[in-house]
């Protein structure tokens, strides 16, 4: 068994005063697995950046993209994010099913335990926070306001900061790829293990500043939504005449704002007990490493619902789109979302039934956990009820969403059992409890952003994504989420605990075996994936994919009644709304985009302030992270001027000319009927 | 849905309210100090009640002469994000409370004993 | 309504038509500023929520160091108390005469509350400078953990509103008393009182029942 930890970063406790805890051995040359890594990524970095600089586009990302407040572009450009970083969590997800293969099959496999660790926390974290977050905030962030016939968010500055600041989190994780190393400590980071003296490394500093700034990142951008959603609706649009996705994404920023300052708040004391010796959770001088439990799933229970919610809201809009009908039960659909948002509050617990709380305390949590399935279920006939009688057409997304609406079953009945608190302490810790919660983020997150993806991709850049590799994709991930997973829940059952990298025992090696090819599967899903979109972009003006009409599904919902990809200013007249499913009945009455009576739109301008802050703020999280405490108080300081002198510029907004608008929408012109 | 009557929102408040909202501030604030500062015995738990009940009036002096949160403004949505943000705060505060007092129940010797032990002669 | 639309007789109206008029001085984006303000103020309501249920939680132990009769002055902590009802009511009396467009006494009433701002916030620092030099600092215990950083959260709220108020007053002094900065100074308002709300929480909870225990 590899224990040998001489080839670790020794820990220094004198700290330089310009390179703080950095040193040449904090470059891990010594990992063949990283430096592999290092030199594709490396590769592939500089062909890019070859690529940048040979097309000159570095001055179009600049001025087109990165210093854009257009919330259709923020929202391109997180599902970017989100989709490069599910590859790299993707990578360490192939690492850990290859080693535990190997590992149950008698050898030592290529992953020493402290690089493994590193590995499941780096994948929980990424997912989690980097890839989903990003995916469901993309999401929201370029469908809500086309839905409500806003013309962008109520901050669009800071919806571009709130990007940066996510940004600026991911980076500082990739970055302890190859400075430093990262957490040990799980996706979590459970005291006292991450406390100082068992975690004394970097890692669990990376793992805390990346969250902080990202942190701050996603409640900006939940007070901004929630915002954009109360104040900006177009004249008629009532609450209950909102799309359901709207709704949803309403409850999820509500959510938002309502539990992560209790990450960032259970982050700081973590944060302050390592750095400035204070003893929240060290039960030596009184503190306690079972509160830092309790507060850091206060935070986490609400978080599965923000990931899942605005997923049950695509799921929603696809259903009805695909089924040709308006959705079943759309108050019940309203009322269900609601009623999970406040109980989503109230079931933090069932986390820790092991803890040792009373029984008292555990049947409490146990029953509001299943009492929540309850409002779920609802959603789930409802979208079934949807379907009847509806006239369905198999494309992509509705294929997605009939897979998740059979997988999310699973992962739903499996989640109820393990509410009830005897079974959980049977099941806890145990790979039965990571099949269950892949089995509902998988069979709902991620199929449902592929459906998302496969919906509102024609929307976004005029073109549909070529069906032949989305099949591809969707048959690889099918079959291989049930391969990778469904053994993991016999293991669990067998008493398999997780987070292992070595087994004493070889009785197990089929079912690891099954998973990790499994996994190939789910990999071949995502390759074709890229495959797609690389095809989809290659033919986007063959008369297949090309979408001319800006509605290519037969859509029923505001969004698709402006031209694709929309104008930047969205709507040319801000919509009137009378009642659900507004484009359908529109379109029910014959209407065309009007070619005339063209007035100037008020615009806000583009800015680079969030660019630069959010890079400040990276800068203060290295400085930290290593100790260099010059580097962290420049970036603090040079940042919150920045800040200020944000609030100098009161030039922020201008006015799109009425010529301007006509010459647009004449180019665009009226919606022509779908070719059918 | 935009609020034509933003400004309403804002102008609120006049000399003769704040000056309300202090005095009643300054008595909520001296007569739980002058308990505490005086000594007065009127036992453990009426003292706590005491402190906190005026405390929990006093947030409301201030949200209501100070804050101005009215059941109209921004169309309901401030007071109704208030109450939804005092629900949470019980649910985090009790919820907090007794999640971890139960648990320390259930576990070895606890701070009480300890100290206790401390305090004897 | 002059588009092209076949069946324009029982069509209702689905845009609304725009007049370059139409939106003097109601700017679209702007018009969440105070509803998001408060939003905000919300979710930091909950950060002290949980700092609050850490006292709650670890508040009494000790760990055989000093507890909160051998350390809290509770007359100093009146007078912070004070401080800060002052400022409130000054701020409010800032508020009345921006909306009287009287910008000299605005000036006068936004000075003062920043000198009740600073006063309370001395007399902060002279309070944690004591308490570490009789030892008692935020690694005794998790008693003082949670007091430090539950107070001291506070105390840097305060500290940053006295820097926005500082900017604002140098932003008013720039462009005047204009609809954006106005709002500005009511979503500063809404901040300053809402620590008053905080202070109250803290001296209730941390102060007085502290020193009763």
């Amino acid at each position: 068994m590899a224990t040998d930890l001489t080839h670790l970063p020794a820990v220094h406790t004198d700290v330089h005063p310009i390179f703080g805890k950095l040193t040449w051995q904090s470059i891990p040359i010594h990992e063949p697995v990283l430096v592999g890594t290092f030199i594709g990524v490396a590769i592939i970095a500089s062909v890019v950046l070859y690529l940048l600089t040979k097309y000159k586009w570095w001055g179009y990302l600049w001025s087109e993209w990165f210093t854009s407040i257009d919330h259709k572009k923020i929202g391109i450009m997180y599902m970017v994010l989100g989709f490069i970083m599910f590859v790299r969590g993707f990578a360490d997800a192939l690492l850990m099913r290859s080693q535990q293969a190997l590992a149950s099959m008698g050898y030592e496999g290529y992953l020493i335990p402290h690089h493994y660790d590193q590995i499941f926390s780096a994948h929980g974290v990424i997912m989690i926070f980097f890839a989903a977050m990003p995916f469901v905030t993309g999401f929201m962030n370029y469908v809500m306001p086309l839905q409500i016939g806003a013309r962008d968010v109520a901050f669009p500055f800071l919806n571009n900061l709130s990007f940066w600041l996510t940004v600026s989190g991911a980076v500082l994780v990739m970055i302890s790829l190859f400075v430093g190393e990262f957490s040990t400590n799980g996706w979590l980071a459970y005291p006292p293990l991450s406390g100082l003296e068992y975690s004394p490394s970097v890692g669990m500093d990376y793992y805390l500043w990346a969250l902080n700034i990202a942190g701050i990142g996603t409640t900006l951008s939940g007070i901004n939504l929630v915002v954009t959603i109360v104040k900006m609706r177009c004249p008629g649009m009532t609450w209950m005449r909102m799309p359901i996705f709207t709704w949803t994404t309403l409850c999820t920023n509500i959510l938002i704002v309502a539990s992560f300052p209790v990450l960032a708040a259970t982050l700081a004391l973590i944060t302050a007990d390592r750095y400035i010796g204070t003893q929240f959770f060290n039960t030596e001088l009184g503190g306690n490493p079972m509160m830092y439990v309790n507060l850091i799933w206060i935070w986490g229970h609400p978080e599965v619902y923000i990931l899942i919610l605005p997923i049950f809201g695509i799921f929603s809009e696809v259903v009805s789109t695909y089924s040709g009908k308006r959705l079943f039960g759309y108050t019940s659909m309203v009322y269900a979302t609601c009623v999970i948002m406040v109980l989503s509050y109230l079931v933090w617990l069932h986390h820790f039934f092991t803890m040792g709380a009373g029984a008292s305390v555990n049947s409490f949590f146990g029953i509001t956990t299943m009492i929540i399935s309850i409002p779920t279920g609802a959603k789930l006939f409802n979208w079934l009820f949807t379907m009847y009688k509806g006239r369905i057409r198999f494309e992509l997304p509705m294929m997605w969403t009939i897979a998740f609406m059979l997988t999310f079953t699973i992962g739903g009945m499996t989640g109820v059992l393990l509410a009830v608190p005897p079974a959980d302490y049977v099941l806890h810790n145990s790979l039965f409890l990571v099949a269950h919660f892949h089995n509902v983020i998988i069979g709902g997150v991620v199929f449902g952003v592929f459906a998302g993806v496969t919906h509102w991709f024609p929307k976004a850049f005029g073109f549909k994504l070529d069906p032949y590799w989305g099949h591809l994709s969707f048959w690889g991930w099918i079959i291989g989420f049930y391969l990778a997973f469904m053994p993991l829940y016999l293991l669990g059952l067998m008493g398999v605990t997780r987070r292992l990298s070595q087994f004493e025992d070889t009785i197990y090696a089929a079912y690891f075996i099954t998973a990790a090819i499994g996994a190939l599967f789910i990999a071949g899903g995502i390759a074709s994936f890229f495959i797609q979109l690389y095809v989809s972009i290659r033919d986007r003006d063959s008369e297949r994919l090309r979408d001319d009409t800006g509605d290519p599904w037969d859509g029923r919902t505001l969004e698709w009644s402006t031209s694709s990809p929309p104008p930047y200013y969205n709507f040319a007249f801000t919509p009137r709304v009378h009642g659900i499913d507004t484009y359908a009945e529109m379109k029910r009455h014959g209407y065309q985009r009007p070619t005339d009576g063209f007035a100037p739109i008020h615009m806000p301008r583009y800015t680079a302030s969030g660019v630069v802050i959010a890079g400040l703020l990276t800068v203060m999280g290295f400085g930290l992270i290593w100790h260099i405490w010059w580097m962290a108080a420049f970036g603090f300081v040079t940042a919150i001027l920045w800040a200020i002198g944000h609030t100098f510029n009161y030039n922020r907004d201008y006015y799109v000319p009425a010529e301007e608008v006509r010459a647009i929408e004449t180019a665009r012109g009226p919606r022509m009927e779908p070719a059918e | 849905m935009s609020a034509p009557t933003h400004q309403d929102d804002a102008a609120h408040g006049s000399y003769k309210s704040y000056l309300t909202g202090f005095a009643l501030s300054v008595v909520l604030t001296v007569i739980p100090f002058w308990l505490v500062m005086s000594e007065a015995d009127i036992g453990l738990g009426w003292a706590l009640a005491v402190i906190f009940g005026l405390g929990a009036v006093q947030i409301i002096v201030h949200v209501h002469y100070f804050l101005h949160v009215t059941g109209t403004a921004e169309h309901g949505w401030q007071a109704m994000s208030m109450i939804f943000t005092a629900i949470l705060l019980v649910i985090v505060l009790s919820g907090s409370i007794w999640v971890m007092f139960h648990l320390e129940e259930n576990m070895m010797p606890a701070h009480e004993q300890i100290e206790r032990v401390r305090n004897l002669p | 309504m002059s588009t092209a639309t076949p069946s324009a007789t029982d069509m209702p109206e689905y845009h609304v038509i725009e007049t370059p008029h139409h939106d003097g001085e109601e700017h679209p984006h702007e018009t969440g500023t105070m509803l998001g303000f408060w939003i905000y103020l919300m979710s930091d309501c909950l950060i002290f929520g949980v700092l609050f249920a850490v006292y709650a939680v670890v508040g009494q132990n000790y760990a055989a160091g000093p507890s909160p009769a051998d350390l809290f002055e509770i007359d100093m902590i009146l007078l912070s108390t004070f401080m800060l009802l002052f400022s409130s009511i000054t701020y409010g009396f800032a508020v009345i005469n921006m909306q009287q467009r009287n910008t000299a006494m605005f000036y006068l009433w936004m000075v003062v509350t920043l000198g009740f701002g600073l006063a309370f916030l001395g007399l902060e620092v002279k309070e944690f400078t004591h308490l570490w030099h009789i030892g008692a600092t935020p690694s005794t215990s998790a008693f003082l953990s949670a007091f430090f950083t539950l107070v001291g959260t506070h105390g840097l709220h305060v500290t940053f509103g006295s820097i926005w108020l500082v900017v604002l007053l140098i932003q008013v002094g720039l462009h005047g008393l204009t609809a954006e900065n106005q709002r500005r100074v009511m979503c500063l308002s809404l901040f300053w009182h809402f620590l008053d709300l905080i202070w109250i929480g803290v001296f209730s909870f941390v102060y007085l029942a502290g020193v009763l225990q």
